[in-house]
């Protein structure tokens, strides 16, 4: 017993560094920004004053965190969509054990390694449409000597943005039910957005491609034969057999991609910056210019708790279901 | 592991400890009055245990004669003399000194002649900015060798990211000793009754108020004080044209918002790029509409603006949105891909001819080695200055405060600024600078200055607070693709009531 006893001592010695920064650097100041987001800190010196929501509420009425908002879930939603699908493609292919394996899986898994600001400012370049005048250059160019010229457009300077028109068919209908919010360009697609996702689709799909990868050498060869003894078609096998047994690949998968593009910054501020008329803004460069270029701090700090709570709803039910299976382990 | 791993950590702080109680019994330097006979190694073997520690004391007595020359200063180890006062180091000084001692560097042998530090913060990292710089800090250096100058600058944004790290520093109580600030209402961003230091006693001492122009003196006041010493001005209305592309179309330099319009016509009929804009950083956009407001309001009207003695309601802020909105239409379809500097590029190849910026652009084009440029005033701003100024700030906790008013003493003299302006393609601040060490341009800009009606502008800090700016600028960066001129004026006043400047 005094030996177990010792031990733990030592256990707790040794941890306790680690657990007192997470507590203080972590926990303490997310919980101060929390408090932060409630005050009156909307300039340089601190004033903790509280006033409640009242920054959240400016902050939902502001025509520029409107769009970061709808900036965010169209981001989200393409990204994690384009990701998967070309992740399990990716995945399915390589699975044929084809010759190269190795290379094309490198190949696919370098962008990866490479920082958002990198890819930004790659991309940047070849998405950058030229000039009337001047001529077109990047992607446009190879689109032009192609003879694919009506694929031309102006990528991440298009100001465009889609949603349904009050005047059209669907959005007199939208408006008759009492949905006419819907028919307003808060809940439209930014054209110029799509840019960004490209970008990041090609950073992460390889990364996605990986996961998809593991699951599948993980499915045994027995069930697979099983089926296809049973009569099932190839196509089959994958819906009924392979895709069931991957939905917890799906779902990390989903968590890590979804975290990332719900963060994110650095690829935005080197590929694009806001973009015309916020098009391809998001809440974190908000956060960034209100707070050290407007002074706004408590705004600010409205902002990454917004972010945070956008994030723990992804996260935690998984983090809460994962524990819970390592415990029945 | 159990109880072997308490075992040694209990050995390693009772190691810990007893160094720290050695520490604390380590015996005094002391001084010591050459005899005849002695040397530097039988010194050094009697007080420090070895003669190879000689350095020590000769580097510990240099160090001395800094602070108090009665103290020798020894320039040859092999040569002192029976008088002379030497400095002996404590045996743990001496062990430190040995640790560091580096016989490839005799310099250590002489003493650190610094006295300080001097920290300046700026966003001047690159290029004219940073020559300009260095330039004073030449100066700096010629009257006051011992102090040690740390640049601290950091790159990016127009000074956005300078000016975000600055802030946490200031907040967090660790300023640099002075920093780079654009003169006018920006000051108020940075709180100056609690982080800055006014500088009223240095104007009086320096004679500042006499060699600025009270325009300028007006601009650098905020609630009654100086709170910057500027090093430089700034224009931020000024239109660029490539002087060969205007030839082939046969067109002049328009000075009316019509007479510009019938130029972009004009050249566009020609199949020439007639205006072209960057906005890719988000302020470039709203920098053109303070020009274009100030040419479409007047130098009266725009003031009043800011001042709150003129609504953003009136018809004159529809009209220049109206304006700007035009001019938008003119302009290069990849504009959102490109930031000032890019832009330029495009009059500098040919590929656009006219480009409305700041006269930083001057400094661009001359880097380029371009010289087949024009310039005037944007439409409508013949005889108005919009103008910006630099200035360096003091903090109020600076850690070494007499090293910095010398240094802001430096920014507002006559050799300060003309060893900083033409570097930099601005103009001095002071009215006393010589002319000729200028280039073309900087001559025009200072006839400008000294006869225009100066105007403050809004995007270099100059004429509203940063919370105003920075919602200014979100309202002209939606403008530019929704063109919802009576929302954006509603928008505008909205921001003027909330920096409480209208009702």
């Amino acid at each position: 017993m005094r030996h177990i006893h010792w031990e733990r001592i030592v256990s707790i010695l040794l941890l306790s560094p680690s657990v007192i920064a997470v507590a203080i650097f972590v926990y303490g100041f997310i919980g101060f920004t929390g408090f932060a987001s409630l005050t009156k800190w909307n300039q340089l010196v601190p004033n903790f004053t509280l006033v409640g929501l009242d920054n959240y509420r400016s902050l939902f009425a502001n025509p520029r965190f409107q769009i970061d908002l709808r900036n965010t879930v169209v981001f989200t939603l393409l990204f994690l969509i384009l990701c998967l699908a070309i992740g399990f493609l990716l995945a399915v292919l390589l699975d044929q054990r084809i010759r190269g394996e190795g290379i094309f899986r490198s190949i696919y898994l370098f962008p990866m390694a490479i920082s958002f600001i990198v890819t930004g400012v790659v991309w940047r370049w070849l998405l950058n449409p030229g000039t009337v005048e001047g001529g077109s250059t990047g992607v446009n160019l190879l689109f032009e000597n192609l003879g694919l010229g009506f694929l031309k457009w102006g990528w991440f300077t298009d100001p465009n943005v889609l949603y349904i028109r009050p005047e059209s068919g669907i959005g007199q209908l939208l408006q008759r039910i009492g949905l006419q919010m819907f028919t307003r360009p808060t809940f439209g697609i930014s054209v110029a957005i799509i840019s960004v996702v490209l970008a990041a689709t090609w950073q992460m799909s390889g990364y996605t491609m990986a996961l998809y990868l593991a699951g599948l050498r993980s499915i045994p060869d027995e069930l697979r034969e099983a089926a296809r003894v049973d009569g099932a078609s190839e196509f089959q096998v994958l819906q009924h057999i392979i895709v069931p047994l991957l939905r917890p690949i799906t779902l990390s998968a989903v968590i890590i991609l979804g975290h990332i593009s719900l963060k994110i910054y650095d690829l935005v501020v080197a590929m694009t910056g806001p973009g015309i008329g916020f098009s391809t803004d998001v809440p974190a460069y908000f956060m960034w210019e209100t707070t050290f270029e407007g002074n706004r701090f408590a705004r600010g700090a409205s902002i990454a708790t917004i972010l945070l709570v956008m994030v723990a709803v992804l996260i935690v039910p998984y983090l809460v279901s994962s524990t819970r299976q390592e415990a029945e382990i | 592991m159990s109880r072997r791993t308490i075992i040694c950590l209990f050995l390693v702080l009772v190691m810990l400890l007893s160094l720290g109680t050695i520490a604390v019994s380590a015996q005094a330097g002391l001084t010591y009055t050459i005899k005849l006979g002695d040397n530097l190694w039988t010194l050094a073997n009697k007080y420090l245990g070895s003669g190879t520690a000689w350095p020590a004391i000769m580097a510990t007595t240099n160090q001395k004669n800094i602070e108090d020359p009665t103290f020798a200063y020894i320039t040859n180890a092999d040569l002192i003399h029976p008088g002379w006062k030497l400095a002996i180091p404590s045996a743990e000084e001496a062990e430190a000194f040995l640790a560091t001692y580096d016989p490839g560097k005799p310099e250590m042998l002489f003493g650190a002649r610094a006295k300080g530090q001097l920290v300046v913060g700026s966003w001047w990292t690159a290029g004219g900015e940073a020559e300009g710089l260095a330039g004073m800090f030449r100066i700096y250096k010629e009257k006051y060798p011992d102090v040690e100058i740390v640049n601290a600058t950091v790159a990016g944004g127009a000074g956005s990211v300078f000016k975000g790290i600055l802030k946490t520093r200031l907040i967090g109580g660790d300023p640099p000793d002075t920093f780079q600030l654009h003169a006018g209402l920006e000051v108020e961003g940075y709180s100056p009754e609690q982080y800055l230091q006014p500088l009223d006693d240095l104007y009086a001492a320096e004679g500042l108020e006499e060699v600025f122009p009270a325009d300028l003196l007006t601009l650098l006041k905020y609630k009654d004080h100086y709170w910057g010493v500027p090093v430089n001005i700034h224009r931020s209305n000024v239109l660029w044209y490539n002087k060969t592309l205007f030839d082939q179309a046969g067109v002049t330099p328009p000075t009316s918002f019509d007479e510009f319009f019938a130029v972009c016509d004009a050249l566009k009929a020609k199949g020439i790029a007639p205006y072209i804009m960057g906005t890719s950083g988000g302020w470039e956009g709203p920098h053109v509409f303070e020009d274009v407001l100030a040419g479409t309001c007047g130098a009266e009207t725009y003031r009043g603006l800011w001042t709150g003695q003129v609504p953003w309601t009136d018809a004159c802020v529809a009209t220049a949105l109206e304006n700007f909105k035009k001019m938008v239409s003119f302009a290069n379809a990849d504009h959102p891909a490109l930031d000032w500097a890019a832009a330029a590029q495009y009059i500098v190849d040919g590929k656009g001819a006219m480009f409305i910026m700041g006269d930083w652009t001057d400094g661009y084009f001359t880097s380029k080695a371009f010289t087949d440029y024009g310039w005037t005033s944007p439409p409508g701003t013949k005889g108005i200055f919009v103008a910006l100024s630099d200035s360096f700030a003091l903090t109020a906790q600076a850690p070494n405060m007499e090293n910095s008013r010398n240094w802001l003493a430096v920014c507002g003299s006559l050799e300060g600024q003309e060893a900083f302006n033409p570097q930099k393609g601005s103009i001095c601040a002071r009215t006393d600078c010589d002319p000729q060490l200028f280039n073309a341009y900087l001559q025009s800009a200072m006839q400008d200055w000294a006869k225009d009606a100066i105007v403050p502008s809004v995007m270099h800090g100059a004429a509203a607070f940063e919370s105003w700016v920075s919602d200014f600028k979100d309202a002209m960066a939606l403008f530019i693709t929704t063109g919802d001129v009576a929302g954006t004026q509603a928008v505008l006043q909205q921001a003027c009531v909330d920096a409480g400047i209208c009702q």
